[in-house]
């Protein structure tokens, strides 16, 4: 049984489908089935979206209890950003799913107002109407005008790319946590003092009272209390009960961090060195000293400056006080902080979320290389704080592995999220906006789904019946209060429907929501309990998918969707769908050991044939530690000669095995890569920069990559002057326009190894002459060539040293250095290479440099090759193995085996370099000829 | 190369500078110094370096002060100051002055036992037609170092290098534009190799070797031929070589340092730890063996392995 909304989903894309099949009149057999809307745009990965809005932007709403839910600001701030998107009414159903069942007041059985530390909820909504969805982080502010002190406020990141926020759910908690935090720390700071400018009002109002009281005793000799008298006393009391109150509640307050630091996973805000100098005084400090405060601030923290006020009797009415600005809620220190905070979040996740999950998955792999990842990577990522990638999404690709890495994950101390790993499972709870719905299906639903989203569906009842009265639909696709510790029981509840929701959910599954009625809630949960036999045991009825055309397929696709209608006639095929889901899971597992490859077969219908690879990469998990000390002694190194095949190596080279030699082949890098069916393809054309300091970086590459595939064209000695680059022998660029060698530079800079972590030796622009400490440090030297004496002198340094420089005169176009015999070189860099993008090629050339590197680590740390086996061994003995080893097993030739002779020594300094000190810069050199090439 | 440098490539084929000095190329089978190590940590010309023990030193500067004499005998047989001293074992010393004398003495009667005082004369005997300049600047002259064995001393003379038999009493091998400039400091290895530092800014290193030669065989040319020595755009034939009993000795040059952008000083060899040398442009260099050096490397590397815990 399909029901109303699915029939119109499916009816709608035939028409669209039909409109354009019609017009190729093409024999069947050429038909090719052409993407059904590639009229739209040019990319047909892009989803069709109905989204109004041009790209991803934050939207921070408040629910003011004047006008109800509003939108306060976007980040970017630009109007064309969320376009016609209506961002009221967006505010209005984010809000509506506030957390906040919290009671703020007066609780029963206790005498003061006590203020509610409410955690912060994080929930993932999607509005398929609108196109959008949102991951929605709740929290609440302290306003001391404000009803029960509370003021709830949300923070959400919109876009049109479901996938895009469950995958990113986990980073995105974490850095909305951090802005939260922040605003949150400034609020309390902004309200205690608040609070201490109210209670200096009360004081006053306490004493001109209590004068009042005494003058009028004195001058009553009647014996009796005037109505007046009694007035008055009635009213010193209420504003020495208010004292205590509000005294009551700064206590609170202030105690605050220190109670919630108790709390493991409390993830005080700390400001970062980098947002901010100042911010590493004390709060205190920042209050008082802080220049950019506006007057009204400094009025709050000047306490003693304050000229207390008499507070009348009867408080303003509700409506007519003016409610505080945001900024004025917190220190305007603070909110500036929120709002860097916020624009660093926005820059972070902007782009494709594949582009996301490619650069997550090769930061974390490359985190774990720590011996050898100094050598080519990018020295700006090395400085990146590890907690970050520490816990990364752990969605694996199979079942069990994942179960498995939670088990093995103990709880992290320091994660804002306090459970280690989380593992999307879709769960279905129809909340019923609408007041007459929400009785005949409820009873339906499964027991404990509705026990475990219990206190959702509380709150969202009681918000949305009175505030939405139209048949709109509202998804709740997550929400971090159903992860919380107390329901490990439960979990069992949340169905995994698919272990990873990005490989699981199709196009037309995302599609779904266009039903019509019903909230639809996608939880986040925790998976200790979760074991694939779990779900299929309990609660398929609440499951239920469309039928798909090509099952055979063995995709991993869910569409999770709400019709307990006709549960019982989906419960067998979510079955089948499940097993057939773990059956791959479980292929995947053994075919590909690396996590990156690539699933052919779950290519989508469309594009499958074309070698597209339509999945997504996964987010990475970290795999065990330790991986260097288990590697020394594995049988590779160990083995008898003839162990290990060249051919076998390169398939356990860490990151440069089958992945690099498929995609790096030149015919298809260019056209291809991994391109998810995200919609923010098409939304979102901005470079999508995976972290802020690597923007300028991405630029820098994609120009280098650029120069050096022009040189690499240009120069027929591309070879040899690679190699002296690769081989540790200092190369000169020689020439007497500075543009066109600091290009040249540019260029080479890709193939300079780094010799610690610090940056590369590369000096693009010299003009005195060099010293032999310049050989020592610089690897790649851009020289000036002039006609003066000073040139002159330039030039007889440099040949003075020419025994320990190449030299590539750019202005005549020759160069001088070392003879290149090997191999290497020539895959790194052909000539006749079809890449066309300079990034393209950068990624080309980290690709092979990196299976160099890998060549370089077995050669460092195979203990045979450098130890004799036994205390007898002559040297010679363990010299020619590892001659052996290099030549026969590690497949190099000729001079190639210097280039891993380098790498491996700069490996070794830089393993037994002291924490403390640098690396010592050496200089290794060969008396070997150097020969002139010319173009 | 120079040229090549300032031409813009247009001349390769002048990579061999005209000069009198033998040169060596850059593939330097025999030189085992394959990498190096700059310690920068002096203001002003490092002079002097003293060996504390197998691998310490400590350096002296222009900036340090100087050293304090003990007993002062005055002799005075040279004609001029007396630029180097050595004692050769015992009994005997040797000293060189600014004008070319090397002077033998007998250390416990402070007598003459020989001298030496024409170093150019008796070199340019073989072949006096190339010698160009007759007259020579006693700097050229100058016994700047001297360095002795048991048997020979080595003396540092002008840009030449001369070994002197102490047994014949005569110049045995010789080398007479060893380096470009003056010959600073030599030391005789004990591998027959002997190192010279000059203020060229280079080092040199030579090889004593002697050959038995056909008394009947013509002198210089069918040396030369048969040891292929230099090649024939190379003006090498510098070597002196002396006959006697039909032995040749002769310095064969086999490696250079190549490091320092002003006067080498001084050096200290450590055996296989390597070579220290200090320079005026207020540098240090350790020459160590690369090879060596990487196993040293990969030895600490599996220490550290092990001591980690990772092995």
């Amino acid at each position: 049984m399909i029901s109303a909304p699915d029939v119109v989903a499916f009816t709608r894309e035939e028409e669209l489908g039909d409109e354009l099949y019609r017009e190729p009149p093409l024999p069947e057999e050429y038909s090719v089935p052409l993407f059904p809307f590639a009229g739209h745009g040019a990319n047909p990965w892009a989803k069709v979206s109905s989204s109004k809005f041009s790209r991803d932007f934050i939207l921070i709403s408040e629910f003011s209890e004047q006008v109800g839910p509003q939108p306060l600001l976007t980040i970017p701030d630009d109007a064309k950003v969320p376009g016609s998107f209506d961002l009221n009414y967006f505010s209005l159903r984010i809000m509506s799913v506030d957390y906040q069942a919290s009671f703020v007041g007066h609780p029963p059985g206790c005498a003061y107002p006590k203020l509610n530390f409410v955690e912060d909820s994080k929930v993932v909504l999607g509005d398929s109407k609108e196109g959008a969805f949102a991951y929605v982080h709740h929290l609440t502010l302290y306003d001391l005008e404000a009803r029960g002190f509370v003021r709830p406020f949300c923070m959400a990141y919109i876009s049109a790319d479901e996938h895009k926020i469950m995958q990113q759910f986990q980073e995105l908690s974490a850095e909305f946590s951090k802005a939260s935090e922040c605003l949150k720390t400034g609020n309390r700071k902004a309200f205690a003092s608040e609070l201490e400018k109210k209670l200096k009002d009360l004081d006053y109002t306490r004493t001109v009272l209590h004068n009042e009281t005494e003058i009028q005793k004195k001058a009553n000799d009647k014996g009796y209390y005037t109505t007046q008298a009694i007035e008055k006393a009635n009213e010193l009391a209420s504003v020495e009960k208010s004292i205590i109150e509000h005294q009551d509640l700064l206590k609170q307050i202030r105690s605050y961090p220190y109670r919630k630091l108790k709390e493991s996973d409390f993830h005080a805000y700390e400001p970062e060195g980098t947002l901010d100098q100042a911010g590493t005084s004390s709060e205190q400090d920042l209050a008082t000293s802080d220049p950019a405060e506006p007057g009204e601030m400094h009025l709050y923290s000047r306490l003693p400056s304050y000229t207390p006020k008499l507070i009348k009797a009867k408080p303003a009415k509700c409506f007519d006080k003016k409610l505080k600005t945001l900024e004025e809620l917190c220190d305007i220190y603070f909110f500036n902080q929120t709002l860097d905070q916020l624009h660093h979040i926005e820059r972070t996740f902007r782009g494709d979320v594949c582009y996301l999950l490619t650069n997550q998955i090769s930061r974390a792999l490359l985190k774990q290389q720590s011996v050898t990842n100094f050598l080519f990577e990018d020295v700006s990522f090395l400085e990146e704080k590890a907690p970050e990638n520490q816990y990364r999404g752990c969605q694996g690709l199979s079942q069990d592995a994942a179960d498995r890495k939670c088990s093995e994950e103990s709880p992290a101390p320091k994660v804002v999220i306090s459970l280690g790993s989380y593992k999307s499972s879709v769960e279905c709870v129809p909340i019923k906006m609408e007041q007459d719905m929400g009785d005949p299906q409820e009873p339906s639903m499964t027991e404990s789904i509705t026990f475990e989203h219990q206190e959702n569906l509380d709150y969202l009842d009681a918000d949305l019946k009175g505030s939405i009265s139209s048949g709109e639909s509202i998804e709740v696709l997550g929400t971090e209060k159903s992860a919380s510790g107390l329901m490990k029981s439960e979990s069992q509840a949340s169905l995994p429907i698919s272990p990873s929701p990005q490989v699981g959910r199709s196009k037309v599954g995302s599609r779904r929501t266009v039903s019509e009625d019903s909230i639809e809630v996608l939880s986040t949960c925790p998976s200790e309990s979760l074991i694939p036999e779990d779900f299929k045991a309990s609660y398929p009825s609440a499951i239920n998918e469309e039928p798909y055309v090509d099952d055979e397929e063995g995709g991993l696709r869910f569409t999770p969707r709400l019709n307990p209608d006709n549960a019982d006639e989906q419960e067998d095929v979510s079955n089948q769908e499940n097993l057939a889901q773990i059956d791959s899971a479980c292929c995947i597992g053994k075919e590909s050991p690396s996590f990156l490859e690539p699933l052919p077969g779950l290519g989508q219908k469309q594009c499958d044939e074309d070698g597209v690879v339509r999945i997504p990469p996964q987010p990475y998990r970290q795999a065990e530690q330790g991986l260097h000390g288990s590697l020394v002694g594995s049988p590779p190194c160990d083995g008898a000669p003839g162990g290990l095949l060249p051919h076998e190596l390169d398939s356990r080279c860490p990151t440069a095995g089958r992945e690099v030699s498929r995609t790096s082949l030149d015919e298809c890098s260019d056209s291809t890569s991994y391109i998810s069916s995200a919609a923010s393809t098409c939304s979102d054309r901005t470079p999508s920069p995976a972290h802020p300091v690597c923007l300028t970086n991405e630029r820098h590459k994609k120009k280098a990559g650029q120069n050096a595939l022009r040189f690499i064209r240009q120069y027929p000695f591309a070879h040899p002057a690679i190699y002296s680059l690769l081989s540790g022998r200092t190369l000169v660029v020689l020439g007497e326009d500075e543009a066109i060698v600091k290009k040249l530079v540019t260029a080479l800079s890709i193939f300079v190894p780094n010799c610690g972590a610090y940056a590369k030796p590369v000096k693009h622009w010299v003009t005195s002459p060099l010293h032999v400490v310049d050989f020592q440090k610089w690897k790649l030297i851009g020289l000036q060539r002039t006609v003066s004496p000073a040139g002159v002198g330039v030039l007889h340094a440099l040949s003075r040293y020419s025994r320990y420089v190449s030299i590539l005169d750019a202005d005549s176009k020759t160069l001088r250095c070392p003879l290149y015999k090997g191999t290497v070189v020539a895959r790194l860099a052909d000539h006749r290479t079809q890449i066309k993008r300079g990034s393209t090629y950068y990624m080309h050339v980290q690709s092979v440099l990196t299976q160099l590197c890998s060549k370089a680590f077995l050669f460092t740390f195979c203990h045979h090759l450098h130890l004799p086996i036994s205390e007898r061994e002559p040297e010679e003995s363990v010299v020619n193995r590892r001659m052996n080893f290099l030549k026969l097993h590690l497949g190099l030739a000729n001079e190639d085996v210097k280039i891993v002779q380098y790498l491996a020594e700069l490996l070794k300094l830089q393993y037994i370099q002291e924490p403390g000190q640098g690396a010592n810069p050496l200089l290794r050199f060969d008396y070997v000829p150097s020969f002139l090439y010319k173009i | 190369m120079l040229r090549w440098l300032i031409g813009g490539g247009r001349e390769p084929q002048g990579l061999a500078e005209k000069s009198s000095v033998q040169t060596i190329g850059e593939e330097q089978v025999q030189n085992p110094y394959t990498e190096l190590l700059v310690l920068k940590g002096h203001q002003d010309i490092v002079r002097f370096l003293v060996q504390i023990d197998d691998c310490r030193l400590i350096a002296s500067s222009d900036k340090s002060e100087g050293w304090s004499i003990l007993e002062v005998k005055r002799l005075v047989d040279h004609q001029d100051n007396i630029l180097s001293l050595i004692s050769v074992n015992d009994l005997t010393f040797v000293t060189g002055s600014h004008v070319g004398e090397l002077i033998v003495w007998d250390a416990l009667d402070w007598t003459k036992q020989t001298s030496e005082c024409s170093f150019w004369d008796s070199s340019v005997q073989p072949d006096a037609q190339t010698e160009i300049r007759l007259f020579q600047s006693p700097n050229e002259t100058s016994v700047r170092h001297l360095a002795s064995d048991e048997e020979n001393v080595y003396a540092a003379v002008g840009k030449g290098i001369y070994v002197y038999n102490l047994q014949m009493k005569r110049v045995i091998a010789c080398q007479r534009n060893a380096h470009d400039s003056s010959v600073l400091h030599i030391e005789m290895l004990p591998n027959r190799q002997l190192i010279s530092c000059s203020e060229d800014g280079s080092v040199r290193i030579w090889e004593l070797r002697e050959k038995q030669q056909m008394p009947a065989e013509p002198v210089p040319t069918g040396f030369f031929n048969m040891w292929g020595f230099g090649r024939a755009n190379k003006q090498a034939n510098q070597t002196k070589k002396v006959q006697e009993n039909a032995r040749i000795h002769f310095l064969e040059l086999v490696g250079d340092l190549i490091g320092h952008s002003s006067a080498v000083q001084m050096f200290l060899y450590f055996s296989e730890l390597g070579l220290v040398t200090c320079s005026a442009d207020h540098l240090i260099i350790l020459w160590k063996d690369g090879e060596r050096e990487s196993r040293l490397r990969s030895l600490t590397l599996f220490q550290k392995l092990a001591q980690n815990g990772d092995l």
